[in-house]
C-alpha cells in the first residue's frame, strides 16, 4: 500500500484521512445514488485531479509557470472526439485518437519547454497565456476541424453508453449502466495517472526538479543537465493534461472551446492549486473537491443563507447566489496571502524546512 | 538624456517600414494607402491600451494581469456615461460628439485609476519582487472585476455606438479616413509624447527612474518612494481606462470578456517591444496594427494567429524584445 503511493503520505494524519475519505466517496458514489447531478460532479472532480496534479508537477515542483495547460487539455478532448467520429465510435478509434493527441501534446510540450529556456520566466508566463487565448480563438474558428464555437458532439462506444444496462445494485436499486462503467474507467485511469505522477515526483528525477525550482544555477553546477530535466517535466505535464482532457470529453460526449480551452478552465486549475496547495500533489485532490463542489453548490448555499429580500435590493445584488464566482475569487485572493500553501500546507508541520514555500517565488526578486 | 543610437535601435523601425513595403507588393496602391492609415490607427489604439501595463512593469517590475479587467471596466463606464447623456451621441454637432467621447474617457480614467490605487495598496504591495504571486493574485483580481462588472451591468452585450459625426470619413480622392480614427491617432500620439516627456525630461520622471535604480538613496533625500509608486500604478491603470473607453467605442460594443480578447494584442506588443519600454511598445503596436490590417485584407481567417506568430518570430530573433529596458 505504501509502495503504491511511493512512500509519500500527506504530511498530516488529518489530511491523509481526508484524502482517503474523498477517494472512498468517489469510488462508491455512482453505486449509491441515482442523482445524475452528483455523479457528473464526481466525474468532473475525477478529471480535474490529474489535470491539476500535472499543473502542480510543472509549477510546484519544477517552478515553470505555464498558462498553456488548457491547450493540452483541449488537444486531449479533441483528439478523442475526432478519433471516435472517424471510427464509428469504436474503442480502438477512441484510443488511437487519444494517443495521437498525447503525441501532439508531447511535441507542443517540448516546443514550449525549449521556448522557456530562451526567454525569462515572466515573458514565458505571458507568452503561454497568449498561446492559450489564441488556441481558444483558433478552435472556435477552424470550423472544419473543431466544429467551431459549437464544438463536436460524438457517440461513445456502445459498451460505455448510458443505454446499456448491466446489473442493478442490490441495496440502493441503482442500475449499473454503461455510463457507470465509463465512470469507473475514468476513475481507474485518473488514479493511475495520479499514482504515476506521485511516483515521478518522489523519484530521484523529481528531486532534481525540486532542486531546479529552488536554485537552477546550483542544480546545474551539481552536474545535472537542467535543460533536459525541464524539458522532460514539461512533456510529462503535457501528457497527463492531455489524458485528462480525453477523459473529460469521453464523459461529456462532447468537446468544445468552452469546456476545454476557455479561460474558465484555466481559472478552475488556478483556483484548485491555490486553494488546495501546490506544495504537494495531494493539494490537487483537496482543491478539486473544494472548487468543483463549490461551483455546484455555492450558489444554492448563498441563496439559502441570504434572504431573497436582501438579494433583490440594489445594494444586495453582490450577495445574491448568482455572484458565487465573485466570492470564490475573493476567497482565492485571500488564500494567496493568508494560506500560501493551501489546505495541504496549512497543517503540514515538521519535517523539511525547505518545504515551507509551497508556491515558489522565482529567485530573481530584487 | 542623450542616447547614442546603435544600428540595433533602428532595426525595429526598419522592420515596420519593410512590412509596409512588402505589403505594397501584394495590394494595389490606393487600397494599400487606406489599409496603412487604418493600420496605424489600430496600432495607436493598441498602444493606448498597452502603454499603462508596460509602464507599470518597466518602473515597478509588477505584472498586472488585472489590466484586462480594467479595460473591460472602462468599456462599461463608457456605456454608463452614454446612458447618462443620450442626446450627445446622436447629435450632429462635432464638438458635442467629441465631448461625449472625452467625457467617457475621463470617467473611465478616473474609475480605473482609483481602482488601480486600491489594487496597489491591497494586492500588489505585499508581493513586490515575487512575480508568481503577482500573477496569481492579479488573476484573482481579474476574476473579481469581471464578476463585479457582470453584477452591475449584466452579462449581456451592451452597445456603445460611435457618435454620428465621428463615424463620417474625410476623403481625399480615393483615400479616406474616419474621423474617429483621426481622434484615436491624435490621442495616441499625444499620450506617447507625454509619456516620453514625463519619464525622460520632467523632475518627477527623474525621481521615479532614480527610485527604480536605487530606492533607498531616493528615500534618504526625503522623498516618499511608496507614494511615487502608487502614483505610477494609478497612472498606468488610468491609461488602461483611457484605452479601454476608446476601444469600446471603436468596437461599438462591450461585454465581460472584451478585455481578455484584447489581451492577446496587448501582451504581444509589450513583449515584442521589450517589457517596460514605452518606445518599444509604441513601435510594436504600430507594427502589429499594420500587419493585422494587411493580413486581414489578404487572408481574413489568419488574423487571430498573426499576432502570436509575430510574437514568436520576434522572440526567436530578440528574446528580450525590441528595446530591452533593465535586465533584472
Amino acid at each position: 500500500m505504501k509502495r503504491l503511493i511511493s512512500y509519500d503520505l500527506p504530511a498530516n494524519a488529518w489530511i491523509a484521512a481526508l484524502v482517503a475519505a474523498i477517494v472512498l466517496i468517489l469510488a462508491v458514489l455512482p453505486l449509491t445514488t441515482p442523482s445524475i447531478r452528483s455523479v457528473n460532479m464526481a466525474a468532473k472532480i475525477i478529471v480535474f485531479i490529474p489535470l491539476a496534479a500535472s499543473f502542480i508537477l510543472l509549477i510546484g515542483y519544477t517552478g515553470i509557470v505555464s498558462f498553456a495547460h488548457t491547450v493540452f487539455f483541449g488537444i486531449g478532448g479533441y483528439g478523442l472526439a475526432l478519433g471516435l467520429l472517424n471510427s464509428d465510435a469504436s474503442v480502438s478509434g477512441m484510443l488511437t485518437g487519444l494517443m495521437l493527441g498525447v503525441a501532439l501534446s508531447a511535441v507542443f510540450g517540448l516546443i514550449i519547454a525549449l521556448l522557456s529556456l530562451r526567454i525569462r520566466a515572466i515573458y514565458f508566463a505571458m507568452v503561454t497565456l497568449v498561446a492559450a487565448l489564441v488556441t481558444s480563438q483558433l478552435a472556435s474558428r477552424l470550423t472544419w476541424l473543431t466544429g467551431g464555437q459549437d464544438g463536436v458532439s460524438f457517440d461513445i462506444p456502445d459498451a460505455l453508453s448510458p443505454g446499456v444496462r448491466y446489473w442493478t445494485v442490490p441495496f440502493s436499486d441503482v442500475p449499473v449502466t454503461g455510463k457507470v462503467l465509463l465512470y469507473y474507467a475514468l476513475f481507474a485511469i485518473a488514479a493511475l495517472s495520479f499514482l504515476a505522477m506521485l511516483r515521478i515526483v518522489n523519484s530521484p528525477f523529481g528531486r532534481v526538479l525540486q532542486a531546479i525550482r529552488e536554485n537552477e544555477f546550483r542544480a546545474s553546477a551539481l552536474g545535472y543537465p537542467t535543460t533536459w530535466y525541464k524539458a522532460v517535466s514539461s512533456i510529462l505535464a503535457a501528457v497527463f493534461a492531455t489524458i485528462a482532457g480525453g477523459l473529460y470529453a469521453a464523459w461529456l460526449g462532447y468537446v468544445g472551446p468552452g469546456s476545454t480551452l476557455s479561460l474558465n478552465v484555466l481559472t478552475d486549475i488556478l483556483l484548485i492549486i491555490v486553494i488546495g496547495g501546490s506544495g504537494s500533489l495531494y493539494g490537487a485532490i483537496l482543491g478539486a473537491v473544494v472548487i468543483i463542489v463549490s461551483e455546484n453548490y455555492l450558489q444554492s448555499l448563498i441563496e439559502l443563507l441570504i434572504p431573497v429580500s436582501i438579494a433583490k435590493s440594489p445594494a444586495g445584488t453582490l450577495l445574491s447566489g448568482d455572484r458565487w464566482l465573485l466570492w470564490l475569487g475573493v476567497l482565492y485572493v485571500v488564500a494567496i496571502y493568508l494560506v500560501p500553501e493551501g489546505i495541504v500546507g496549512m497543517t503540514r508541520s515538521g519535517g523539511r524546512p525547505g518545504d515551507r514555500r509551497a508556491i515558489p517565488g522565482p529567485n530573481h526578486s530584487r | 538624456m542623450r542616447r547614442t543610437f546603435a544600428i540595433a535601435d533602428v532595426l525595429p523601425i526598419a522592420l515596420v517600414v519593410a512590412v509596409c513595403v512588402c505589403a505594397l507588393a501584394f495590394i494595389s496602391a490606393p487600397i494599400w494607402l487606406n489599409l496603412t492609415i487604418a493600420g496605424v490607427s489600430v496600432g495607436l489604439m493598441i498602444f493606448l491600451m498597452a502603454s499603462g501595463l508596460t509602464l507599470i512593469f518597466g518602473l515597478m517590475d509588477v505584472l498586472n494581469f488585472a489590466h484586462a479587467g480594467l479595460i473591460t471596466l472602462a468599456g462599461y463606464v463608457t456605456a454608463s456615461v452614454y446612458a447618462a447623456m443620450p442626446g450627445w451621441v446622436s447629435s450632429n454637432d462635432l464638438s458635442t460628439n467629441v465631448l461625449i467621447v472625452l467625457a467617457a474617457a475621463a470617467a473611465s480614467m478616473l474609475v480605473a485609476g482609483a481602482l488601480g490605487y486600491v489594487i496597489e495598496r491591497i494586492i500588489v504591495r505585499p508581493v513586490y519582487g515575487n512575480h508568481l504571486k503577482q500573477i496569481l493574485a492579479t488573476t484573482g483580481v481579474l476574476i473579481i472585476i469581471q464578476q463585479l462588472a457582470i453584477a452591475i451591468w449584466g452579462a449581456d452585450l451592451l452597445h456603445v455606438s460611435q457618435p454620428t459625426e465621428l463615424k463620417k470619413a474625410v476623403t481625399f480622392g480615393t483615400f479616406f479616413v474616419e474621423n474617429y480614427r483621426l481622434l484615436i491617432c491624435a490621442v495616441g500620439l499625444a499620450q506617447f509624447v507625454a509619456m516620453i516627456w514625463a519619464l525622460e525630461r520632467s523632475h518627477l520622471g527623474l525621481l521615479i527612474r532614480a527610485a527604480v535604480e536605487d530606492r533607498e538613496s531616493v528615500e534618504s533625500m526625503g522623498y516618499e518612494v511608496k507614494y511615487l509608486f502608487v502614483g505610477v500604478f494609478a497612472a498606468g491603470s488610468a491609461m488602461a481606462g483611457l484605452g479601454g473607453a476608446l476601444w469600446a467605442i471603436y468596437q461599438e460594443v462591450i461585454f465581460p470578456e472584451a478585455g481578455l480578447q484584447v489581451m492577446i494584442m496587448v501582451f504581444s506588443v509589450i513583449i515584442i517591444g521589450g517589457l517596460g519600454s514605452v518606445l518599444g511598445c509604441f513601435v510594436a503596436s504600430i507594427l502589429l496594427g499594420l500587419i493585422m490590417n494587411y493580413v486581414g485584407f489578404l487572408v481574413p481567417s489568419a488574423v487571430v494567429a498573426c499576432g502570436f506568430l509575430l510574437l514568436l518570430f520576434v522572440l526567436v530573433w530578440r528574446p528580450h524584445g525590441f528595446y530591452p529596458v533593465v535586465r533584472r
